[in-house]
């Protein structure tokens, strides 16, 4: 379904449901079975259209095929396949009853690794969005049966009302699940599912189309129009697993990279993928939006990639930094922006990596900008970059608690931090947890005793040069 | 630069369409033009046989030209108008009644609603593509020569045999993409100088799956144009919208892969372990010496990546190699820095043959227990050329490396490659000139 077929989460343990997650799957699924009851309470002896055993037969296998064949879409968590097709038809072929039938079989879908739970939870849900999508189309006037000549144009305007119904219900009580039961692994290796939602609910609409082909040719070809049907289904199908594998590789690659960053110093092992993470949970808390708060993940992972630029004799060294070597280290944001400026970036997650070590007060590096004149990027990026700082390892000082680090941004906010972005940041804190760095264990031979630049109470300080 | 600085088909910046247009290229369109004056005059003189269907069919091509998109490798496809054109080619009733437009109609028709959707590309500036569109359009044509007089001496349109005409309508869809799969393979072999049968290849991999879909669409929209009239057209957009916008989004973001992957590559370089734009230059002399070499798509893509990324090891070094040449430092510290670069790619789990290529970068070509990837070997060519020769464009220097590289084919450099570095750089000479 298009909906249908939608997104389900997969291979979340039943034991993990919360009771209140329980209630809800209880909900939908008695919600499918009264339906059904009714309707078979009504029409015992299967007189209706649901009764042609052979059109029904043909629908089911076309639903199973599709809905065996789905495209993970999320971090492998979600499943999108374009069975809301056939399920659409079946509205038209055998009327809301049918369809919901249609929809109820997808328990039986070969899938490995779906719980019973969720395929009971799956099979409720298409069975009650197509029995919805069904009584629409019977609201606004649509015929039950095979289409004839005279039934266009005027089918259409009854089957898109069915359309959008049957994706709202589905979408719908997806999305239901997905608030009660959290994602596994949230972070920023897994694009968020939501931000599929949109361009999913957008794919079933279109795919709903071809379910009124497929209605329309049944009179003509029958079963062979559903095949030829099923090919343009199976590229887009293709093509989003495509779009989805490549845009988890690039995450990926991404991650590999910032990493290698990394590598020049044992202390900072983990620094940008936290940094990202903690700036997307800052810009979701302030209200951003998809593409801002993506935007916004990849700035904070690359916030740092201008270190490089910074010889490591520098970065590294035992002691006071000469004038030089503290300029070479105020330098690494614009280098950083040298370095991405040719990536298709939002402009903004470049302001982000330039001025992220400026500060409200304005004393800042490196253009000494002031309150607002910062970009909004780099104020987020600038205190999940500082708490990180301050709740990890380093050589000179242990890792501060949780606690002590939100007291600090607290004391240094309004100077260094925004005020409303450290509240944000402190109220997704309390929400979503943090998870800390682990204490770097491997210390390198020639020990690092350079203070971080990151580090709030650390300021940079440079000693006379000869 | 002349189009050698085209890798992998991503056309030179700020070239007009008028300038990167090659013979071969002038040649097509030409002959498109030609069957096009013929097709037009035909249809003006014998008059356009029922106008409201081919107005209809006209408007979605023209739609689907709007809205066409690119692909990978520079390739092009408008997968509305097609499947609109093909299915102007096969249509055999509309509403009930036969449809009997000729196929010199068909081509007219197809012609100018690619003409009108193609203007919205030249007014926002973007290149109009005639080479691609003249593809296409030879594609449709092909249809349609072959079905238009074959629907009137067979008579298919009869209920109840749609068996027949379903098989014939799939025979001559297929023809038509394989016509303009051919001419499109044409192109990027005279373009991109790679093998044609490489080219071919490349070209039906990537065209196959819209491929598939605007054939079956095509033949759709003439089924159920019998029953539901032109609103068949109407109906038949949403999907293949969807399909396109998944298309458009798995194309931003391979472009966007691309580009970061091109960009951290230069972090060597901003970090002074590597002579300034090294990566990019390796990487385009790898990609072109494997196109060279008859390497498909796939494979250079791999290999630019790995060309790309090749230095990115010397960043777990403390201190920056002098000059940051590689091919000057102990066999020994060139080992490491493959092994650290492969470790790193091998880090994102999704670049797996591309840490191989890294990984054996530093091997001899010959004299090992098992012999390194050809990419790798590519990339120790080219790595060395470069180091020689850098940024400089001086033949003298080109020569003297090329010649340093021969000497050593005995066991260091593999000499077909070799061979295709010196095609490459003599290329790039000839050019300049």
């Amino acid at each position: 379904m298009v909906t249908g077929a939608g997104h389900r989460s997969r291979g979340e343990r039943t034991s993990k449901l919360s009771p209140a997650a329980w209630l809800y799957v209880a909900a939908v699924v008695t919600a499918a079975v009264a339906v059904l009851a009714q309707a078979l309470g009504a029409d015992p002896d299967l007189d209706g259209p649901v009764g042609q055993s052979w059109t029904m037969a043909v629908l089911v296998l076309l639903f199973l095929i599709c809905d065996s064949t789905p495209t993970a879409v999320a971090s492998r968590q979600s499943a999108w396949s374009p069975s809301s097709s056939v399920t659409l038809a079946a509205v038209v072929l055998v009327g809301p009853v049918g369809a919901l039938v249609v929809g109820a079989t997808s328990l039986f879908s070969v899938r490995r690794g779906l719980g019973l739970t969720q395929r009971v939870f799956n099979a409720s849900m298409y069975g009650l969005s197509a029995w919805a999508a069904g009584q629409a189309y019977l609201a606004f006037g649509g015929e039950v049966g095979p289409p004839s000549h005279s039934s266009f144009p005027g089918i259409i305007a009854p089957f898109a009302v069915a359309a959008v119904v049957h994706v709202l219900i589905n979408h719908g009580l997806l999305w239901g699940m997905l608030m009660l039961v959290p994602a596994a692994e949230p972070g920023p290796s897994g694009p968020a599912l939501q931000r599929y939602l949109p361009m999913l609910a957008l794919s079933d609409l279109g795919y709903a189309t071809l379910g009124l082909l497929i209605a329309a040719l049944w009179s003509v070809g029958g079963a062979f129009a559903a095949i030829l049907v099923l090919v343009p289904l199976f590229v887009a199908r293709w093509a989003i697993g495509q779009f989805a594998a490549q845009e988890r590789a690039y995450a990926a690659t991404m991650a590999a990279l910032c990493q290698a960053v990394e590598t020049k110093d044992w202390y900072t092992r983990g620094h940008s993928e936290r940094v990202s993470r903690g700036s997307a949970m800052i810009a979701r808390e302030v209200g951003m939006r998809g593409r801002r708060v993506e935007a916004i993940r990849y700035a904070g992972m690359l916030h740092d990639v201008g270190k490089l630029g910074v010889p490591t004799t520098v970065l590294q060294k035992n002691g006071a930094l000469t004038e030089e070597e503290l300029a070479a280290i105020q330098l690494h944001p614009m280098r950083g922006l040298a370095i991405v400026r040719e990536i298709g970036f939002l402009d903004e997650a470049l302001a982000g990596i330039m001025h992220h070590h400026e500060r409200m007060d304005g004393s800042g590096y490196p253009m000494g900008l002031a309150g607002a004149e910062i970009p909004e990027f780099a104020r987020v990026i600038a205190v999940a970059d500082a708490f990180d700082a301050m709740t990890s390892n380093r050589s000179y000082r242990g890792a501060r608690s949780i606690e002590e680090a939100v007291a600090d941004l607290r004391k240094w906010s309004g100077a260094q931090f925004d005020p409303a972005l450290v509240e944000a940041f402190v109220a997704a804190l309390r929400r979503e947890g943090w998870e800390q760095s682990r204490p770097a264990t491997v210390h390198p031979a020639d020990g690092v005793a350079q203070p971080d630049h990151d580090d709030p109470a650390a300021a940079l300080r440079a000693v006379d040069s000869k | 630069m002349s189009r050698t600085t085209a890798v992998l088909g991503e056309p030179a910046q700020g070239e007009s369409w008028r300038q990167a247009m090659d013979s071969g290229e002038l040649l097509l369109v030409a002959a498109a033009g030609m069957l096009v004056v013929a097709a037009v005059a035909q249809t003006a003189a014998a008059g356009l046989v029922q106008p409201r269907i081919a107005l209809a069919f006209g408007a979605l091509i023209a739609l689907g030209e709007v809205l066409r998109l690119s692909l990978e490798g520079g390739r092009e496809s408008a997968p509305i108008g097609s499947a609109g054109a093909f299915a102007y080619a096969v249509v055999l009733t509309v509403g009930g009644q036969p449809a009997l437009q000729p196929a010199l109609q068909v081509i007219a028709v197809v012609a100018a609603g690619m003409v009108l959707g193609a203007l919205p590309h030249l007014a926002a500036g973007r290149p109009a593509g005639l080479a691609r569109m003249a593809s296409r359009l030879i594609g449709v044509a092909v249809a349609a020569a072959l079905f238009r007089p074959l629907s009137t001496i067979v008579a298919i349109a009869r209920p109840g045999e749609w068996g027949l005409a379903l098989a014939l309508m799939a025979v001559v869809l297929v023809a038509g993409w394989l016509a303009e799969c051919l001419l499109g393979a044409l192109i990027s072999a005279d373009a991109l100088r790679a093998r044609f049968r490489v080219a071919l290849w490349d070209e039906m991999r990537v065209q196959l799956p819209l491929g598939a879909a605007v054939a079956a669409t095509a033949i759709l929209i003439a089924f159920a144009a019998d029953m539901m009239g032109l609103a068949a057209l109407g109906v038949f957009i949403a999907p293949l919208l969807v399909t396109q916008m998944a298309f458009r989004r798995y194309a931003g973001i391979r472009a966007t892969y691309l580009e970061t992957v091109r960009a951290l590559a230069r972090v060597p370089e901003v970090g002074g372990y590597v002579e300034d734009g090294h990566a990019r230059r390796v990487g385009r002399l790898a990609v072109l010496a494997g196109r060279e070499l008859g390497m498909s798509e796939p494979q250079l893509l791999e290999l630019e990546y790995a060309a790309l990324m090749h230095d990115i090891g010397q960043l777990s070094l403390r201190d920056p190699i002098p000059g940051g040449a590689t091919v000057l430092a102990s066999r020994e510290q060139q080992r490491r820095i493959a092994e650290l670069g492969a470790g790193i790619i091998d880090q994102a789990g999704v670049l797996d043959g591309v840490a191989e290529i890294v990984r054996y970068q530093s091997w001899p070509w010959r004299g090992q227990e098992r012999a390194p990837p050809v990419g790798s070997r590519i990339i120790r060519a080219a790595n060395a050329f470069d180091d020689l020769v850098g940024a400089s464009t001086e033949t003298s220097r080109t020569m003297a490396a090329l010649e340093w590289l021969r000497l050593d084919t005995a066991t260091e450099y593999d000499p077909r490659v070799v061979e295709a570095l010196a095609q490459v750089a003599g290329r790039r000479h000839r050019s300049r000139r």
